[in-house]
């Protein structure tokens, strides 16, 4: 008898085990917050505000970023050391994971999905692996016509299967169009100005602005109207003004392009610069509470988010774009590194690394709706990523 | 080097973290480079401690290193010279 009744219950805890280990689910709201002294990962989702797991093991990541498989399954995480790490965010897991380079800043993924760059300062260059197995496909060196390397920052994906990165010590612009994969065609223009540090694509892909920290202004590269070149716009500001030290370079990535203006944050200066898209002038200056670090639009593009430099990294504000106003000014903690929204923006997560914590405010009300514990928190990647040109 | 007086306990622990967190922005988490040039002991044992504190208290001129003096004394400035001529802790 004892035999007979033990049947049916060891085939229902399989059953059960069954379900426990493979629950369906979506990764849309998914997310990874970087875990940078540790040199981990948590995964995170926004709907219930939770860490689904930690993933340890990824090397260097006091610069890291993240991109996104087209179907937001995979996460690619680059490392300050060279690493370049796949994650699978369903089985909580590392695919693969190689090193790439001695120093790395930054990667991209291309239009197709099928390519994913990463941009390197030693030996400075862009490599590009296949976004599936990782291995490499293309090796890009970064060198002038002297043949001397450069460090590569403002690595993007542009339309057409091309990448657009910067050169900081050759003071270039480079183009890479990928569609032939192993066979790179660049396109190379030079004395764009001193020593581009970052740079961004608008969302819709058009125009790529490299900023620069050895001199006024911001090269601009329509890449609509390759022939036109780069144009030097913001050329006149803050001439013959003694600049203040720069603690932290101001990221452009997510640089807020609110329809007809970009808010942009002034380098040397407490100020979040409006330019007009149109004519690529200034129109405007809000003053801030530090040295801007992001910019960062909220999706529907109404309010605009600020972090800062040391000393002033505990405070993060809100500017309203209509009014060019300082609407909120939260006091989140020591270091505060990184916002993002969740995909629709009512909600952002802001990580506070001397905290060890990542906080979530509702953007309309300002309130704290969560915390969650995470060591030493920097960058926060949410998968919509995934669709959205230069993330 | 010898510095009259040593940044307390409590201090250390403050300088130790800005140097990882704040120079590691641009120098690197583990202070082997980045925007910034690599802090490693092996990097730097050929540079002279004075113009290392001169670099970390008034910047360098032509490149992206801020002057730290504002928050900073000579001798903590001695004091972080010396940590990573050691190799930090």
């Amino acid at each position: 008898m004892h035999k007979l009744t033990a049947i049916p219950f060891f085939l229902l805890l399989i059953f059960l085990q069954g379900c426990a280990s493979t629950p369906l689910r979506g990764t849309g709201d998914l997310g990874v917050v970087i875990e940078r002294a540790a040199g981990s990962i948590q995964v995170v989702e926004t709907t219930g505000r939770t860490r689904l797991g930690k993933i340890d093991g990824l090397g260097d990541l006091s610069h890291a970023s993240v991109n996104y498989s087209r179907d937001e399954r995979y996460a690619y995480v680059f490392g300050r050391d060279g690493g370049l790490t796949k994650i699978d965010l369903l089985e909580m897991r590392i695919v693969k994971r190689v090193m790439q380079s001695g120093n790395s800043i930054g990667g991209a993924i291309s239009q197709d999905g099928k390519l994913v760059a990463v941009a390197n300062y030693t030996p400075g260059g862009v490599k590009v692996f296949d976004a599936v197995t990782l291995e490499l496909v293309a090796d890009i060196p970064a060198l002038d016509d002297n043949g001397k390397p450069s460090k590569v920052i403002g690595l993007v994906d542009a339309p057409g299967n091309r990448f657009v990165f910067s050169l900081f010590e050759a003071g270039e612009i480079w183009l890479a169009d990928l569609r032939l994969p192993t066979k790179p065609a660049l396109t190379k223009f030079k004395n764009v100005g001193k020593e581009p540090y970052d740079a961004m694509i608008t969302a819709d892909g058009r125009y790529y602005l490299a900023g620069l920290f050895g001199e006024d202004g911001l090269a601009l590269l329509d890449l609509w109207d390759l022939k036109a070149g780069v144009k030097r716009v913001l050329n006149g500001y803050g001439k013959g003004e003694q600049k203040l030290p720069v603690y932290k370079m101001p990221h452009l990535e997510g640089w807020a392009a609110t329809g007809n203006e970009l808010l942009v944050p002034a380098v040397g200066r407490h100020e979040v610069l409006v330019v007009d898209q149109g004519s690529w002038k200034e129109v405007g200056r809000i003053s801030v509470h530090g040295q801007p670090v992001f910019v960062v639009a909220r999706p529907d593009n109404r309010q605009v988010w600020v972090n800062y430099a040391f000393p002033h990294n505990e405070v993060v504000q809100v500017i309203d774009v209509p009014s060019r106003t300082i609407v909120k000014t939260l006091q989140p903690g020591k270091g505060v590194l990184h916002m993002e929204f969740t995909p629709r923006g009512e909600q952002i997560w802001i990580s506070v690394r001397d905290e060890d914590r990542v906080e979530i405010y509702d953007t309309e009300t300002f309130e704290k709706v969560g915390e969650l514990p995470v060591d030493k928190p920097s960058g926060i990647f949410f998968t919509p990523r995934a669709h959205r040109t230069g993330l | 080097m010898v510095f009259a007086d040593l940044p307390s306990p409590a201090r250390q622990t403050e300088l130790l973290n800005l140097v990882r967190q704040d120079c590691g922005s641009c120098h690197g988490l583990r202070l082997e480079g980045g925007l910034g040039l690599p802090l490693t002991p092996q990097a730097l044992k050929e540079k002279s401690p004075e113009a290392l504190k001169q670099t970390i208290l008034y910047g360098r001129g032509g490149t992206p290193m801020p002057p730290w003096n504002p928050f900073l004394t000579d001798s903590e400035a001695g004091w972080i010279v010396e940590t990573l001529l050691k190799g930090l802790p």
